[in-house]
């Protein structure tokens, strides 16, 4: 009766597509007002003035919440970075980006709040910004090495030095937005002395830890609940201008109030992926052994938060060689903080990587796929740990018989079909794995069945499914007879949906309990936090791997790039349920594709704006850009965890970019070294 | 909230006379609604033309094609006579938006759809407020215009569909209050100039009707070139139509405030009939690109080339 392993169809699939799913605006509440957040116009300066003659007694007008009557915050609330100045909204009248909360504007009706929004008169003393990002800003300085901190083994000077053959590239790709379906929305409200929320978020628990802390209030004095919620990637591990601002509204007015962003606000207020600028060397033999690696990405921040995109972790994973240096800088610009996207730090990492790994092929005469096997190590590349389980060459070995990579010709610019060149490219991927401290209770129920509760999210990826069928395992009975209960604070400490660490984390905790449960006769109620296990946890090289291959038609005449087949497999450990896990990778490549061809948020260059905060003009891949895809998972296990999970959250995005990169090289016999791949840099006279 | 009347009509003489009155006209409403929804246009009164008897296509006696002006998108791309007569006309309509806004766009309001340009839907400019300059000019203009701009406006129309039909020489009918009248497409769109916030010569109050077609271009294709492969603006776009006598007509997308008909490459094709190149040359030695749109040269100099190579051959 194993339920892991076995591909079921997500248990909340048919609420979905009829309709009748709800997600955190569509929940009604008696009483509600609604809030319309009014954002920064400038990158940087300070508020003249905040007129509100002209709001205050339009229809439906509450009131108005800026940073003369807003409640003050706790400076000390953060998240995984530390205390976050992006949480401090409407505390004083700095404009630190275009784009931050500076009024929020309270009414009966969503239509008047947004038209009392519209009509507020905000002036502003404008300060010189700086939003230009490049590697060499005198502003840079080392990032924070909570992870991903520098390395520097062996001689890294000495090695190019003796190397035949050296690669040294930049690597360039731009500001990235999450670009979730569902916008961020919040719905607060006081319940007695308790601070009621429905958000959408990644974490239920950690998001009102954040949000406790910030309005000073014990935390069992502020519960937050998730509905379905529409995507994430990242975007929703905050605690988003969303919840602060509607948790003022419902502090001031004493009654529901609800804020959703609107989609150009979702683009300029809650996170984005950094611009990185990649130096990237590498130094080979002439049969192709590395001899070093030095890559020294440099990424933009904001002032008010550290962030780390953690470019280098691939880096110090794939690839053996007697040299390797490594090094992130961080660049303080007056930008909204980036966030964790889609694969952060690796995908834009890959990009560099794997495209330098090719062009050190190409150099070699050489087939990159040989290149990365004559370059397998047998233990971690700096640390020297042995690996928990590395399954790379098996998926670089199956993608590439299943796509054919044998007949492929190396040499460039050779394919032709018609007007259109045609090319194949391959990248490999690492993306660390791991577990975080996470409380489960499960109580058996008079009627059988067992009641599981973890406060665990569900963005889509089809976490319910997933934890359902690792409950039933645990407790080894059927699926019928579990009852979870997910996407509530109140449940306990767990972690947030994200870094691929949802699901082994969760899953961890629910497994204990259901070995507890067990043992204790299947009655009564167990609860266990893992905290203490996953401090036990051996210190190994803990990765999922993968291998991305991609074809590519380019017409040299117009420069369009189109994708015409990927193909991924997978080592991501055991798969709990295969079906949710291909479609959740499959996301990934088409993420993947959107950053290699699309994704691009544009600046302008005198306002220091962003001008295309919206999905007209801030491009992901439609469905005619989506080919034929073919993803699957090589066998896998990750000894150190229960049942073997790795997790498939982050994985799916990274090297995507790099491949078709590679493909467009192929084709073409032009390198691609900035992100997007757009028409304009393919061209041809 | 911003409150404003809806009013649905059936007899085109009570739409002109609420026009007269100050209202705008409303067909499928996938431009003009999202423009209201961001503040760009805030009209107090809106008249739904789409009941009106200006739907369908028909042959008339001297054997033009009339197409209403609340014909569905959808339903030019998809008849017969158009796909037969007027391929390009069908393939630019289905290169354009979705198949949910084509459904919905009418004719008429296609040809006055408003440009894309970001700083236009989100900032004061001078399309919206005379006076108040062209953000474009000096920050993103990626896709924005390289032939017939000004400094007042650098923005580019974005219709598909009116690209094809200035190739095949459309004519504009439209009523007032004072009787009706027509437009040949090539003078419906006003030039730049210092006034982008005036774009159509139509007369203040007149209601498109119907738009008409002479002579038959089978040979003729439509292609667009954009930054994904749907559900985007063109790049640049090119229509190209072969007439009865054997010479090709040429218009552009993507290059100017207006669909740009190519008449200095149609007139040394006249001279030159192979010689594409030169003939794209010389329509492009009027381009002004700016620092951030320069590949368009490019880009529609190898239109130009392939699609009449590809319908020439």
């Amino acid at each position: 009766m194993n339920a892991v392993g076995v591909a079921r169809p997500r248990i909340e699939g048919s609420a979905k597509v009829t309709g009748a799913a709800r997600y955190a605006a569509d929940v009604p509440i008696e009483g509600l007002a609604f809030g319309a957040v009014v954002l920064s116009t400038v990158s940087r300066g300070r508020i003249r003035d905040i007129d509100i003659s002209a709001v205050q007694d339009m229809p439906g007008v509450l009131g108005v919440i800026d940073h003369r009557n807003a409640p003050r915050l706790n400076p000390k609330a953060g998240g995984f970075f530390g205390p976050d100045g992006q949480l401090q909204l409407l505390q004083d009248e700095v404009i630190p980006f275009a784009g931050r909360p500076v009024a929020l504007v309270v009414a009966e009706t969503l239509e008047q709040a947004q038209a009392a929004a519209e009509a507020l008169l905000v002036t502003y003393d404008e300060e010189p910004h700086d939003t230009e990002f490049s590697a060499d800003h005198p502003a840079g300085r080392p990032a924070i090495t909570l992870f991903d901190g520098p390395v520097d083994v062996g001689d890294v000077e000495a090695e190019l030095a003796a190397s035949a053959v050296i690669v040294e590239e930049r690597y360039r790709t731009p500001e990235e937005h999450h670009s979730a379906m569902e916008p961020h929305s919040a719905t607060a409200w006081w319940e007695g002395d308790r601070l009621e929320a429905i958000d959408s978020n990644q974490g239920p628990f950690t998001i009102a830890a954040a949000l406790a802390t910030l309005f000073s209030l014990p935390l069992d004095r502020v519960h937050i609940r998730t509905e379905h919620v529409g995507g994430g990637f990242g975007s929703k591990g905050l605690c988003g201008p969303q919840l602060i601002l509607a948790t003022m509204g419902a502090l001031r007015f004493q009654r529901p109030v609800r804020v959703t962003l609107a989609r150009s606000q979702v683009f300029l207020s809650t996170a984005m992926r950094p611009a990185t600028d990649q130096l990237i060397r590498i130094g080979a033999d002439a049969d192709g052994k590395l001899r070093a690696i030095w890559h020294e990405p440099a990424f933009e921040i904001s002032p008010l938060a550290e962030y780390i995109e953690g470019c280098t972790e691939l880096t110090k994973t794939l690839y053996a060689a007697p040299a390797i240096r490594t090094g992130l800088t961080a660049v303080p610009l007056d930008i909204l903080p980036p966030y964790s996207m889609r694969g952060p730090g690796a995908a834009p990492g890959s990009f560099a990587l794997e495209c330098a790994m090719d062009e050190l092929a190409e150099r070699l005469g050489m087939d990159p796929l040989e290149l990365r096997l004559r370059n397998e190590p047998s233990v971690g590349p700096v640390s020297g740990l042995p690996f928990s389980s590395r399954n790379l060459v098996a998926c670089l070995r199956e993608g590439a018989r299943r796509f054919g990579w044998d007949t492929r010709d190396h040499r460039p610019r050779l394919r032709r079909e018609g007007p259109l060149l045609v090319g194949t490219g391959l990248a490999a991927t690492s993306f660390s794995v791991g577990a975080f401290p996470s409380s489960a209770s499960i109580t058996a129920e008079p009627d059988g069945t067992f009641t599981v509760a973890i406060g665990a999210t569900d963005l889509g990826t089809g976490a319910r499914t997933a934890l359902t069928a690792v409950a039933a395992d645990a407790l080894m009975v059927d699926t019928e007879r579990i009852r979870l209960q997910i996407s509530d604070s109140a449940l306990g400490p767990a972690w947030s949906a994200g870094g691929s660490r949802g699901t082994t984390s969760w899953a961890w905790a629910i497994i204990e309990a259901g070995t507890k449960m067990r043992e204790q006769g299947g009655s009564g109620t167990v609860t266990v936090d893992t905290t203490q296990l996953l401090g036990d946890l051996a210190s190994m090289e803990r990765h999922a791997f993968s291998a991305v291959f991609a074809e590519v038609t380019v017409d040299p005449a117009t420069g369009e790039v189109r994708v015409r087949r990927l193909l991924g497999m997978y080592a991501i450990g055991r798969v709990v349920n295969p079906l949710m896990a291909r479609s959740q990778v499959i996301g990934g490549l088409i993420g993947g594709l959107s950053m290699a061809l699309h994704e691009e948020g544009i600046r302008d260059r005198v306002s220091g704006r962003h001008v295309n905060a919206d999905f007209a003009g801030y491009h992901i891949a439609a469905h005619a850009d989506v080919p034929d895809i073919e993803a699957d998972f090589v066998s896998d296990y990750e000894p150190g965890i229960p049942m073997g999970v790795k997790g498939a959250g982050e994985i799916g995005n990274v090297g995507t970019a790099a491949a078709i990169a590679n493909a467009v090289w192929h084709a073409t016999g032009t390198r691609q070294r900035s992100l997007p791949i757009r028409l304009d840099r393919v061209l041809e006279e | 909230m911003k409150e404003f009347a809806y009013q649905r009509v059936v007899d085109i003489h009570d739409a002109l006379i609420a026009a007269d009155g100050g209202a705008r006209y409303l067909g499928g409403g996938t431009n003009l609604v999202d423009l209201m929804k961001d503040g760009v246009e805030a009209p107090t009164h809106l008249v739904d033309v789409r009941f009106l008897p200006l739907d369908g296509i028909r042959e008339t006696a001297d054997g033009r094609l009339v197409i209403g002006a609340t014909t569905t998108n959808s339903d030019l791309a998809a008849h017969p006579d158009v796909r037969r007569r007027y391929p390009a006309l069908s393939q630019a309509v289905l290169a354009g938006a979705s198949g949910q806004l084509r459904n919905m766009a009418t004719v008429g309001g296609n040809l006055l759809q408003r440009t894309r340009c970001g700083y236009f839907a989100t900032q004061v400019c001078n399309k919206r407020v005379p006076g108040t300059g062209c953000p474009a000019i000096a920050g993103e203009h990626h896709n924005h215009a390289i032939l017939g701009w000004t400094s007042s406006c650098v923005a580019t129309h974005p219709s598909d569909m009116a690209v094809a039909l200035l190739a095949f020489d459309a004519v504009v009918h439209y009523e007032t209050l004072d009787g009706p009248g027509e437009i040949p497409l090539a003078e419906f769109y006003l030039p730049v100039g210092d006034t982008p916030h005036e774009e159509s010569a139509l007369p203040p109050g007149a209601l498109i009707t119907a738009i008409s077609l002479s002579g038959s271009f089978p040979r003729s294709r439509y292609r667009k070139v954009r930054e994904r492969a749907s559900y985007a603006f063109a790049t640049v776009s090119i229509a190209v139509g072969i007439d009865d006598g054997g010479s090709a007509r040429i218009a552009l997308g993507g290059v100017a405030s207006q669909p740009w008909r190519a008449r200095t490459a149609e007139a040394v094709l006249l001279d030159n009939p192979g010689d594409f190149r030169a003939a794209a040359d010389a329509e492009l030695s009027a381009a002004e690109p700016l620092p951030g749109n320069g590949y368009k040269v490019t880009l529609a100099r190898n239109l130009i080339v392939s699609v009449l190579s590809e319908v020439c051959a």
